[in-house]
């Protein structure tokens, strides 16, 4: 017997996928998703992994895996499954050749993300088989009978996960890898091939599977009620069981759901009928209460229970029984600690140059830059979603025009961000002749989410060098004028400003490519070779110093002025954004 | 037998090292036979944000979120930071401060002032041992071992046998930092 791990729920994921035989996954990196593939790249002697350009390529990847008769699995955040959806509606059409998971991970609370959707609204929509784990050994367990229970019903299952499962470890056993038969492959155009004669057929089976999958939901093992007082029972499922379990005790009997597409109405009707008063508890909307009162039985969910934000214990305990938790109070106040772009970021000299603008409109887009939005840079009017900043650019620059009104607009995007959704918003802009300037933010890496190569990086997941995308050529390539593409270095003030200003002036689609590597990446030997990474220190001479507070107002979180404006040496990089900024010379750079 | 649940937060600013020491604790109180749930928060805090590391231990642990007036113990590896999560302890509970101060950017960028009088107050309300963990890790080489000082006083005051902790320390740091590690970690038993 192998040995217990404390593992969070996405090394589990990963563990499950590699004990259930997986061959092949993909993902884009998203939080709190990314060490999934992290950890599945781990097993590259085992299996393959890659980061896909973003989510839909991911999803379709892993389609054309499962087509070819392997067990797949392609893994994102929540608003990742938004991008994902179009192959994934018409995939429980067609079903599967070899075993398909797609994982799913919620952000409720928004921990780290623009949204709180709920996506168990897309297994009902979509009609998939749906698994939600509430620890790490169930997200082990469930990983692998994901990949059985879609080979068994010929579907693709959504295996749900929130945060607090991703994040969070427990004790999982390990056990060993089974192979997985590669299953033979052939052409099959009655079930792969979605023209409307053939899909309409495909529905007309999906709904046969679901029936099928709705009568196993009510003999399936993960489905389970335990009694005990029967005054109170209460439904619920992943991390908000464990919520529940906490809040009403071991007097109250549960009926704990591991399979929540199709419902397990039959289970849920002898338990509701069972029981005194039904609760149901659940994270963010009334998904199983919808369906449990559509069905005809009474139960008590979001009445009480809060459907915005993450649950715990005591907001349960709260909701329900009104007791307020017992704590000790201070006096004082901390003061707030918001994330803010690092000592040495390389967005800091672009958005500052940026910010002196006037009259423009800058739409951002998801990523590391868009803390610049925060004072005191505060120079961002939008954000919505990956990918989305050059074609909301474009269309609001458009708008501008066609009323008369001077606003320009800048669009910034990241690299990764630009190669995930950004490329075709560009191609918006030049072929409709928009005039919004495009800043394509290239720090060599994907940043926020804790540096994931990408396909402009020249390494791929597993460590391999790869082809990298050549911005410059790319951004011709769809129609950019040579001379309205700008390459500069974000750390050089004078090199941005001039830029902006040109590229500001003209009336056609213009690009800024801003180059330099996040501080905190692990520097290649290409950088090293590109870039001036040398450890440099600035300084600030008191005598010299006026106090005028300009690098202050640059953020640099190294900047100190409280009492005298200092430079904590631990923290600086030489950037030099400070130097460039102060009027007096009283900042110096030491190598 | 009574589940008997004990509830532990460790708190600081990105890149001081808790989520480390509660790896090496989590592993520790599994080995020794309990039900251990550690969860962590940590979207942005590589980017100056604030962190928090909670774990449960007992027989059977089912919700691994630790919330207001619940922690037995509290480490605190920056200073504000104590005071930021002080409603969380639970009346009777813990807490072991690190004098060791992190302006944020409010602070930093001087529109606010680092709040005063913090380990006089929260001594005042509560069980309050104060540990100057960076001053410790920079006399044995190195800032950076702080962590480890911390988390040798955390396991003091926790007072369970039958852990070899110094194994654990060894094998979750880089074998040429053991050394030095091992002596923060002693450090911090001492100071308790």
């Amino acid at each position: 017997m192998q040995e217990k791990k404390l593992l969070t729920g996405n090394e589990a994921v990963a563990r499950g996928a590699y004990e259930a035989g997986l061959l092949f996954a993909s993902a884009y990196p998203g939080t709190p998703s990314t060490e999934i593939l992290e950890n599945l790249a781990n097993f590259k002697d085992t299996l393959y992994s890659e980061w896909a350009p973003n989510e839909k390529v991911a999803l379709e990847a892993a389609i054309g895996a499962s087509l070819a008769g392997v067990r797949s699995l392609a893994a994102m955040k929540h608003v990742g499954v938004n991008v994902a959806a179009d192959p994934l509606f018409t995939f429980a059409y067609t079903g599967v050749n070899g075993g398909c998971v797609l994982v799913s991970a919620d952000d409720p609370g928004m921990h780290s993300s623009q949204n709180e959707q709920d996506n168990r609204n897309y297994a009902f929509a979509a009609k998939l088989l749906m698994l939600e784990p509430s620890d790490s050994q169930e997200t082990k367990d469930f990983t692998k009978l994901a990949f059985e229970l879609s080979e068994k019903f010929d579907t693709p299952v959504m295996l749900r996960l929130t945060t607090r499962i991703c994040h969070s470890k427990s004790p999982v056993q390990l056990e060993g890898r089974q192979d997985a038969p590669v299953v033979p492959y052939v052409r099959n155009i009655e079930k792969y091939v979605a023209t409307p004669a053939n899909a309409i057929v495909m529905h007309e089976k999906l709904t046969e599977r679901m029936a099928a999958m709705q009568a196993y939901a009510n003999t399936a093992p993960v489905n389970r009620a335990e009694y005990n007082g029967l005054k109170t029972g209460v439904i619920s499922a992943g991390a908000a069981y464990q919520y529940a379990r906490d809040a009403f005790g071991d007097d109250a009997s549960y009926l704990k759901l591991g399979m929540t597409h199709p419902m397990p109405m039959d289970l849920v009707r002898e338990f509701a009928s069972k029981v005194e008063t039904l609760y149901v508890v659940e994270e963010l909307d009334p998904y199983m209460e919808t369906q449990i009162k559509a069905a005809g039985i009474a139960c008590v969910g979001k009445a009480l229970i809060p459907e915005r934000g993450e649950l715990n214990g005591r907001i349960v305990r709260e909701a329900v029984f009104g007791e307020m938790p017992i704590a000790i109070h201070s006096e004082k106040t901390a003061v707030p600690r918001p994330p803010t772009l690092c000592a040495g970021c390389p967005h800091r000299g672009f958005f500052l140059a940026l910010s002196k603008k006037k009259g423009v409109v800058i739409t951002g887009d998801i990523g590391c830059y868009t803390l610049a939005s925060s004072p005191p840079l505060s120079a961002m009017d939008s954000c919505f979603c990956m990918g989305g900043s050059i074609s909301t650019g474009h269309g609001a620059a458009k708008a501008f025009a066609l009323t008369g009104r001077p606003e320009k607009v800048v669009a910034v995007i990241g690299d990764s961000t630009f190669f995930h959704s950004g490329v075709t918003s560009l191609m918006d802009v030049v072929y409709n002749r928009g005039n919004s300037v495009s800043v394509i933010l290239d720090n060599r890496i994907t940043g926020m989410t804790g540096h994931q190569q990408n396909p402009g990086t020249g390494f791929t997941l597993m460590g391999e060098p790869a082809a990298e995308v050549d911005i410059p050529a790319l951004c011709k390539a769809i129609g950019v004028e040579g001379s309205n593409i700008y390459l500069v270095n974000p750390l050089a003030l004078d090199e941005v400003d001039a830029a902006l200003e040109d590229a500001l002036a003209k009336d056609e689609p213009t690009v800024i490519i801003t180059r330099y590597p996040c501080i905190l990446k692990k520097f290649s030997e290409e950088d090293r070779a590109e870039f001036d990474l040398s450890p440099k220190k600035c300084v600030i001479s008191q005598e010299a110093c006026r106090k005028c507070r300009m690098c202050v107002k640059t953020g640099c979180p190294s900047i100190r002025a409280a009492g005298a404006i200092t430079i904590d040496a631990a923290s600086c990089t030489g950037c030099g954004v400070c130097m460039q900024v102060c009027e007096f010379g009283a900042i110096t750079a030491e190598g | 037998m009574k589940n008997t649940v004990k509830n532990i937060l460790l708190v600081g600013v990105g890149g001081q090292g808790t989520i480390l020491a509660s790896k090496i604790l989590s592993e520790g109180l599994l080995s020794a036979g309990y039900d251990v749930k550690m969860s962590e928060i940590h979207g942005m805090s590589q980017r100056g944000g604030n962190v928090s590391t909670q774990i449960r231990f007992g027989d059977k642990i089912r919700s691994p979120i630790v919330d207001k007036g619940e922690a037995d113990i509290i480490v605190a590896f920056e200073k504000m930071e104590a005071l930021r999560w002080f409603e969380y302890l639970k009346p009777g509970g813990q807490m072991v401060i690190n004098d060791f101060e992190i302006p944020s950017a409010p602070i930093s960028r001087g529109l606010v002032a680092y709040p005063k009088g913090i380990l006089e107050e929260l001594s005042e309300k509560a069980k309050v041992s104060v540990v100057r963990a960076g001053e410790i890790a920079e006399k044995l080489g190195n800032a950076r071992a702080m962590n480890i000082v911390l988390l040798g006083a955390l396991v003091k005051a926790l007072h369970i046998g039958g852990i070899d902790w110094k194994a654990l320390v060894r094998g979750n740091v880089k074998a040429n930092f053991a050394e030095l590690n091992l002596r923060a970690f002693e450090a911090g038993e001492a100071v308790m």
